[in-house]
């Protein structure tokens, strides 16, 4: 837990540089389980990558590489455009 | 001392010259009554050429204050201008703006709240906005409503402040009615000033790019207020500075707070606006009379100047404070600050709200109000008489 600032130590307005800005891991949101891809069925169309809301489809260049967790809210749009059946709602293995 | 010679204006012209002389970059407004003049003489003035100002020409009050921010924040020296129904459907805006640190200047006419509909004086609109955190200045006749219009931007744009500033004047009273009014040079309007003093991070600078108006959850919301209060209480020393150089420039003061007659006055009235001049007249009237009253008007409202009024009110017999606005089932809200900032004194307080919906206050009933014969709602058919 970082240490929140006090009132006189706030930006004015709290305009804020993106390295001010704080980085909430928001992969806890998830309620529903989580998108597994199988790696070796992806046609890599990216349509994932092109629908994910939250910018959690990780690429290594132009190649489908897997989902970030910390950033994935589970909403399932990227299962639901696969066509190939790479992806599907899992229950989360951590509980 | 800096003057052109009187012309004779509205209080309303007199906001639009001073506009005219602060030339803002950007005006995003709406028309209404009784605020109409304002916009309406600046924009001609701006069609002949006399300001370079962009009118933006928007699709309500929440659209002039949304535009207002936007460009206050990437940059452009700002203003508009409403009254009434326009502040409240702004409101919501106006509170982002204080928020946001927009250093913004707004003319206010006001004006009744509906309903019934209306649209003549009386000060509710402003009180609406009373917690937005925004700086509200109240003048007394045109003449003030031009001097704190010269002086709001150097309020608005210090470093310390960066708020919105709000120069208020009776709807009608002062926006309609011409008297003679002293302007500055242009030039000496320029100089005093100065240059518009861009955000630290400016909305359009691509090259840094930055969060403006971001989320606060539970563990930061309440510093962000509490840093919003400090700009306000920063506000107090500011005022007072920008006061003492107007005064420099014109022999005119425009302080917090104008001491009218207090020399020896067991019995004093405090007011805003244009009412406070129709007390000075009944003041000097019982003065010759040898009765020991006096005025203390408010001409910063927000920030409240509670020190000055200890200072000056503390040790009186009777303090008197006249609302031009009620807070049903409740105390008005400048009867509420004044008890508040004297809470302790030796001074009775008493507190009557007037002047409703443009109803007039006459001097006979200031009389009345300085001899405890006038009822709580002063004015109004039906109230009980005390005499």
């Amino acid at each position: 837990m970082p240490q929140l600032k006090q009132w006189n130590e706030l930006p004015v307005a709290g305009a804020l540089a993106p390295a001010d800005a704080a980085q909430p891991v928001t992969g806890g949101w998830r309620t529903a389980g989580r998108p597994v891809p199988q790696l070796a069925t992806c046609v890599n169309c990216l349509l994932c990558w092109l629908y994910c809301p939250d910018s959690a489809i990780v690429l290594d260049g132009t190649t489908f590489a897997g989902i970030d967790y910390d950033y994935c809210k589970g909403c399932a749009l990227c299962v639901e455009v696969c066509p190939a059946g790479t992806l599907s709602m899992q229950q989360e293995d951590d509980g | 001392m800096s003057t052109v010679a009187q012309q004779l204006l509205t209080g309303g012209e007199a906001v639009a010259h001073a506009l005219c002389q602060i030339q803002p970059d950007v005006v995003p407004v709406y028309p209404i009554t009784p605020q109409t003049p304002i916009i309406q003489t600046f924009s001609s003035l701006v069609a002949d050429g006399e300001a370079h100002t962009e009118i933006v020409n928007v699709e309500s009050e929440h659209s002039a204050m949304s535009a207002a921010i936007g460009a206050a924040l990437a940059g452009a020296r700002t203003a508009t201008a409403t009254s009434s129904q326009g502040l409240a459907l702004m409101a919501e805006v106006v509170y982002i703006a204080a928020s946001m640190r927009a250093p913004l200047t707004m003319a206010v006419g006001n004006r009744a709240l509906s309903g019934p509909i209306n649209i003549h004086c009386d000060h509710s609109d402003s009180m609406l906005i009373r917690d937005s955190g925004v700086v509200q200045l109240f003048a007394e006749n045109a003449q003030e409503a031009y001097d704190l219009m010269v002086m709001a931007p150097r309020i608005a744009e210090h470093p310390e402040v960066s708020l919105p500033v709000l120069v208020c004047q009776d709807g009608f009273t002062i926006t309609h009615a011409a008297e003679p009014v002293s302007m500055l040079a242009d030039d000496d309007v320029q100089a005093f000033v100065g240059a518009y003093r861009t955000p630290v991070r400016p909305l359009l600078d691509a090259a840094h790019p930055a969060t403006h108006g971001p989320f606060a959850m539970p563990d930061y919301y309440f510093e962000f207020r509490r840093a919003q209060g400090a700009a306000l209480e920063a506000a107090r020393f500011v005022v007072a500075e920008v006061a003492d150089d107007f005064a420099r420039l014109t022999g005119r003061r425009n302080d917090a707070v104008e001491s009218y007659r207090l020399d020896g006055a067991d019995v004093v009235v405090v007011a805003l606006g244009s009412t406070a001049g129709t007390v000075k007249d009944v003041v000097d009237e019982l003065r010759d009379g040898g009765e020991p009253v006096g005025l203390l008007k408010i001409r910063s409202f927000r920030p409240f100047p509670a020190a000055a009024l200890w200072r000056l009110l503390a040790d009186r017999r009777e303090v008197i404070v006249l609302d031009r606005a009620d807070s049903p089932g409740g105390a008005p809200p400048l009867a509420a600050d004044v008890a508040f900032a004297l809470a302790g004194c030796g001074a009775t307080l008493r507190g009557h709200v007037y002047g409703l919906g443009g109803r007039d206050l006459h001097p006979e009933a200031i009389r009345e109000i300085f001899h405890d014969q006038a009822p709580r709602y002063v004015g109004v058919r039906g109230e009980p008489c005390l005499v």
